[in-house]
């Protein structure tokens, strides 16, 4: 098994390689004229240094609701790690395994339940 | 040694000083985000030294789960701290030298426990496929832990739902 | 008959033949030459891969705008070569010339890593797909899981890029591109959990071989209630996943600029850009692989069918953009919880329950 892990490892290893290469030619090969108005940041139109000192400096009103999503994905996320043995060992264990599935799911539902419930899912 | 054997030193050295370099990072970099971007390097070295030890469905579980979900939840918890747009945290707070103090005592015992302890190498290889096993133990054996791992996630769901809403 | 079917495995024989008998002469040790062919192997499938893979986009690109042409009543790209079949060359080129401007107090680093972050997901993905019988890097026993766990590395390069330009725009772009991206991976990696069920492996070489009854033409799609279901859901998910309109909120053409790619120029757009129709493609051939036999079809080599059942995927998805408006932020995420996910995880209880009747019809190993 070892041997096919390798092949992952050079494939890995090529896919650090293959965005480093046309980074490092076209690095080579473009022109480097930074100037003042191209090194601000895209602002509709608006120069950048215009704006007082405290807005200079950028955060966004960071929104809990991005949170909770990554959250929710996650519990979901382990939820499904238990579900890919189970299917893959279905064939062989019959309906039982079903019915223990059904309860752990349906707790999981519960938990989505909840969140809806508690209108964590909307988005403003 | 034969080929194959030295691959696997060869493979478990790259993972593990991947792991580590990861760990500096998180451990030593200014910029919090650096140090996020390090623990994400960290988790990838580990996933890489469970593909070495042949365990595939642990490593890949690693990856999906740490590297994929609870990255994405700590850069998002890292973006809460107001302090991310200031380039450098101090490096250092008053109680350094205690802290130097406490790594290396524990050093020194996880050092003197993994040189003194007789590590048995795992002579039976499972045969066949691994995952269908898996699949049978959990809903046999392990069934008791298993569901007890849908309610343990429903109460962390609740709970981390309960926290960031205040 | 034989013989244009496995064209391509037998290519690779040849090729390990020829390499085995230039290193002859060293006198290697046999482990050691082994395992150096196979590494000299894997470069080249993996160069092979590439270098089909740019065609593939190039393509792609090409048909992309040719399309939203015609169905937008207008002619497309057709001065740069016959049929503007040059322009994704033309704007390749520009790509690499173009000046890259960082803007002042990005972080640099983090600015430069989340491109490649996004991209490597990508290729890592190519090391599992089969394009024909035989045709394929590498079998892993976890083939599907693996694909599902790296997919879900590139959100974190999202983010950084949306991080890493110092600007309101990408910021709350790159936030949302990974919420959108987070929620709707789920129903994706949901709705395959049927298809594993029924074949009792991840693996993508045995999902193809459970397809290949009926004359080759037992796609799972077509093992109703189960398949049609499953397939809907995953390949409307995986729209959303790949930012493919109308899901494509993070890239909002008119509404936030570019969103997280808003800072990029040159290259490492290029790079963004890239990525996202190598996810498309990518997500076509998964679909095409779990869903529609992969390489299983009569009379025609396998390698024929996965290229024309992915191709007529991408159509679909290309089709899908230029028609459908845009989906409204809170109207995707709605769609990805409410709607999506409780499908799924009926489907997948109507899975474990309709087996056996699935097993009477054939359909599972």
């Amino acid at each position: 098994m070892l041997d096919r892990y390798g092949i992952v490892a050079l494939f890995a290893f090529m896919a650090v390689l293959f965005p480093a290469i046309p980074l490092v030619f076209s690095w080579v090969i473009r022109p480097k004229k930074p100037n003042k108005s191209k090194r601000s940041t895209y602002e509709c139109g608006l120069e950048f240094e215009d704006f007082p000192e405290e807005a200079q400096h950028v955060w966004v009103q960071f929104r809990v609701q991005y949170f909770l999503y990554a959250l929710i994905f996650v519990v979901f996320d382990v939820e499904v790690v238990y579900l890919y043995p189970w299917a893959v060992a279905y064939n062989t264990l019959g309906l039982f395994a079903l019915v223990e599935m059904i309860i752990f799911l349906g707790i999981l539902v519960l938990a989505l339940a909840y969140a809806w419930r508690k209108g964590l899912l909307e988005w403003t | 040694m034969s080929t194959p054997i030295a691959l696997t030193y060869v493979g478990f050295f790259v993972m593990a000083a991947v792991a580590l370099a990861g760990g500096f990072i998180a451990v030593g970099a200014r910029n919090i985000l650096r140090a996020a971007i390090g623990l994400i390097l960290a988790l990838v070295g580990v996933a890489g030294i469970y593909f070495v030890l042949e365990a595939e469905f642990v490593a890949v579980v690693q990856i999906l789960i740490y590297v994929g979900a609870i990255s994405i939840l700590i850069l998002f918890a890292v973006m809460l701290t107001r302090g991310l747009m200031k380039r450098d945290l101090p490096a250092q707070n008053a109680q350094w030298i205690a802290a130097v103090f406490i790594s290396l005592l524990l050093f020194a015992a996880l050092l003197y426990v993994a040189i003194s302890t007789n590590w048995r190498a795992v002579e039976t290889k499972v045969a066949g496929d691994l995952i269908p096993k898996i699949g049978t133990e959990l809903m046999t054996t392990y069934l008791l832990p298993f569901e007890a791992v849908s309610l343990l996630l429903l109460a962390a769901l609740v709970g981390a739902i309960v926290i960031a809403r205040e | 008959m034989d013989f244009i079917n496995n064209i391509f495995t037998n290519s690779y024989e040849w090729i390990v033949y020829w390499i085995h008998s230039l290193l002859a002469g060293l006198n290697l040790a046999k482990d050691f030459e082994n395992a150096l062919v196979a590494a000299i192997m894997v470069f080249l499938v993996i160069i092979v891969i590439l270098l089909w893979m740019v065609l593939m986009v190039l393509i792609l690109i090409w048909l992309e705008r040719k399309n939203a042409a015609r169905i937008q009543d207008r002619v497309g790209p057709n001065r740069v070569g016959p049929w503007g079949l040059l322009q994704p060359v033309a704007d390749t080129l520009k790509m690499f010339i173009k000046e890259d401007i960082v803007p002042e107090n990005a972080d640099r680093f983090v600015h430069t890593i989340a491109p490649m972050i996004v991209m490597m997901p990508a290729v890592l993905m190519f090391a599992v797909i089969p394009w024909g019988k035989g045709m394929f890097p590498v079998d892993l026993n976890i083939g599907i899981l693996w694909i599902v766990a790296v997919a879900s590395i590139g959100t974190i390069g999202v983010f950084l890029g949306g991080y890493g330009s110092n600007n309101k725009y990408s910021l709350l772009g790159g936030m949302r591109a990974v919420a959108q991206m987070v929620s709707y991976e789920i129903p994706q990696v949901l709705t395959i959990v049927p298809i594993v069920l029924m074949v009792g492996s991840m693996s993508l070489v045995k999902i193809n071989e459970a397809q290949s009854g009926w004359a080759g033409m037992q796609w799972f799609v077509f093992a109703i209630p189960v398949g049609p279901i499953a397939f809907v859901i995953y390949y409307l998910s995986a729209l959303a996943e790949v930012g493919r309109t109308p899901f494509d909120l993070p890239e909002g053409e008119s509404e936030i600029v570019a969103g997280y790619m808003t800072e990029y120029s040159g290259m490492k757009w290029a790079l963004f850009y890239l990525a996202e129709y190598f996810n498309f493609f990518i997500v076509c051939t998964i679909a095409a692989t779990l869903f529609l036999g992969g390489w299983n079809g009569p009379i025609l080599p396998g390698y024929v069918w996965f290229i024309g059942k992915v191709y007529a995927l991408v159509l679909l998805g290309m089709w899908i953009r230029m028609t459908w408006p845009r989906f409204r932020v809170d109207q995707l995420m709605n769609f990805a919880w409410k709607v999506l996910v409780p499908i799924a995880l009926v489907n997948i209880v109507l899975a474990g329950l309709a087996l056996p009747l699935l097993k009477y019809f054939g359909f599972s190993v």
